[in-house]
């Protein structure tokens, strides 16, 4: 029953493998991938990994996948077929290339990992009992990584934070490139939202109220004095640049 | 099965995963072709784990699973942001780290 069912994930796997490079629609390799990672599940169950296999459901298999299904739906570009990239100019070399690269890349990997020389490859693992704290289960995951592996546990959540705040900077709205961006953040700037006229920043101290109130813009560029205030070019940019580090600060909050 | 028949598996898998990095264009798939090459490790990781019946492999897939979330937030955030300023998505064109 077990030979049955890892033939079943294995072919599930590799297929799934195969799709993902040979698909022409990133929306497809999205979803050959999701297959893909349910076989590998299968796999993890049969080596007795429940936990890990559970968590490559949940985890990958379900919130990983979905981020790439927003970015595809988002991006929304069909890619170029593998096939037409290989057949074009220069296409003979290139597929000679790869699959001579891939073929001995799989080759060396399997004398590595086959040809290792140690006994036990050839068996079926070691002994196995089940029980509710044995090998593999969520209680015995939880005690090695709160004890044994707490750095590596620990580490592993301060990369997730690092990841989450660069994802964030990486993929906000930068001003530059669209006119009317600087104009659409400034109307959501909570400070200028809450903060009523007249109390006392330096622009109305020096300017006056009524200059103040007539030109409702961001800090810095009321420093700047009626001179510059009209929009020219410099205190456009100088705006936007402002502008950035608003919505940083937002999006770190 | 015995082990080594789950060791085959991962090599094809990641060798399969090689293969995508290397040939496709779109970094979407890249990044989707970089998961196949981790998920390989990973199976090769637990086979392992499983042969001595030790747990630390799995630890170390677990950890090879956040990272790979992780490579996935990256990837993602920096092809949103290549979106939003209007290059071209694809590896080939994006060459001005090449130097």
């Amino acid at each position: 029953m077990s030979t049955l069912f890892f033939f079943l994930a294995a072919f599930g796997a590799i297929a799934g493998a195969i799709g993902v490079i040979a698909l022409r629609d990133p929306f497809f390799s999205v979803l050959s991938l999701v297959a893909h990672l349910l076989s590998l599940a299968i796999l993890f169950l049969l080596l007795r990994a429940e936990f890990v296999a559970a968590a490559q459901v949940v985890v990958y298999a379900g919130a990983v996948m979905v981020l790439y299904v927003f970015v595809v739906a988002y991006v929304g570009e069909a890619d170029e077929a593998i096939g037409a990239r290989l057949r074009s100019a220069g296409g003979a070399n290139m597929r000679l290339a790869a699959a001579v690269l891939g073929g001995a890349l799989l080759v060396e990997l399997l004398i590595a990992l086959l040809g290792s020389g140690l006994k036990a490859i050839e068996g079926y693992g070691a002994g196995y009992t089940p029980g509710p704290r044995t090998y593999g289960t969520p209680a015995y995951i939880g005690n090695l990584l709160l004890t044994r592996f707490l750095l590596a546990f620990e580490m592993a959540s301060f990369l997730l934070l690092i990841a989450a705040v660069g994802g964030v900077v990486l993929a906000r709205r930068r001003g530059g490139l669209e006119e009317e961006t600087a104009e659409e953040e400034r109307e959501f700037a909570p400070l200028e939202l809450l903060r009523p006229q007249g109390t006392g920043t330096m622009a109305e101290g020096v300017t006056g109220l009524e200059f103040a109130a007539s030109h409702s813009g961001g800090a810095e560029e009321e420093a700047k004095g009626p001179a510059e205030s009209r929009r020219t070019p410099v205190a456009v940019g100088a705006a936007e640049q402002g502008d950035e580090h608003d919505s940083e600060g937002e999006d770190g909050r | 099965m015995s082990i080594a028949w789950y060791l085959a598996v991962s090599a094809i898998i990641f060798a399969l995963g090689a293969v995508g990095v290397i040939v496709r264009r779109n970094p979407l798939v890249v990044l989707l072709c970089l998961e196949l090459m981790l998920n390989g490790a990973n199976l090769s990781l637990i086979a392992f784990a499983r042969m001595w019946g030790n747990g630390d492999g799995q630890i170390l897939a677990l950890i090879v699973m956040t990272v790979a979330a992780c490579e996935v937030c990256i990837g993602l955030g920096m092809i949103v942001a290549i979106y939003r300023r209007r290059l071209p998505i694809d590896v080939d064109e994006m060459r001005e780290l090449q130097g």
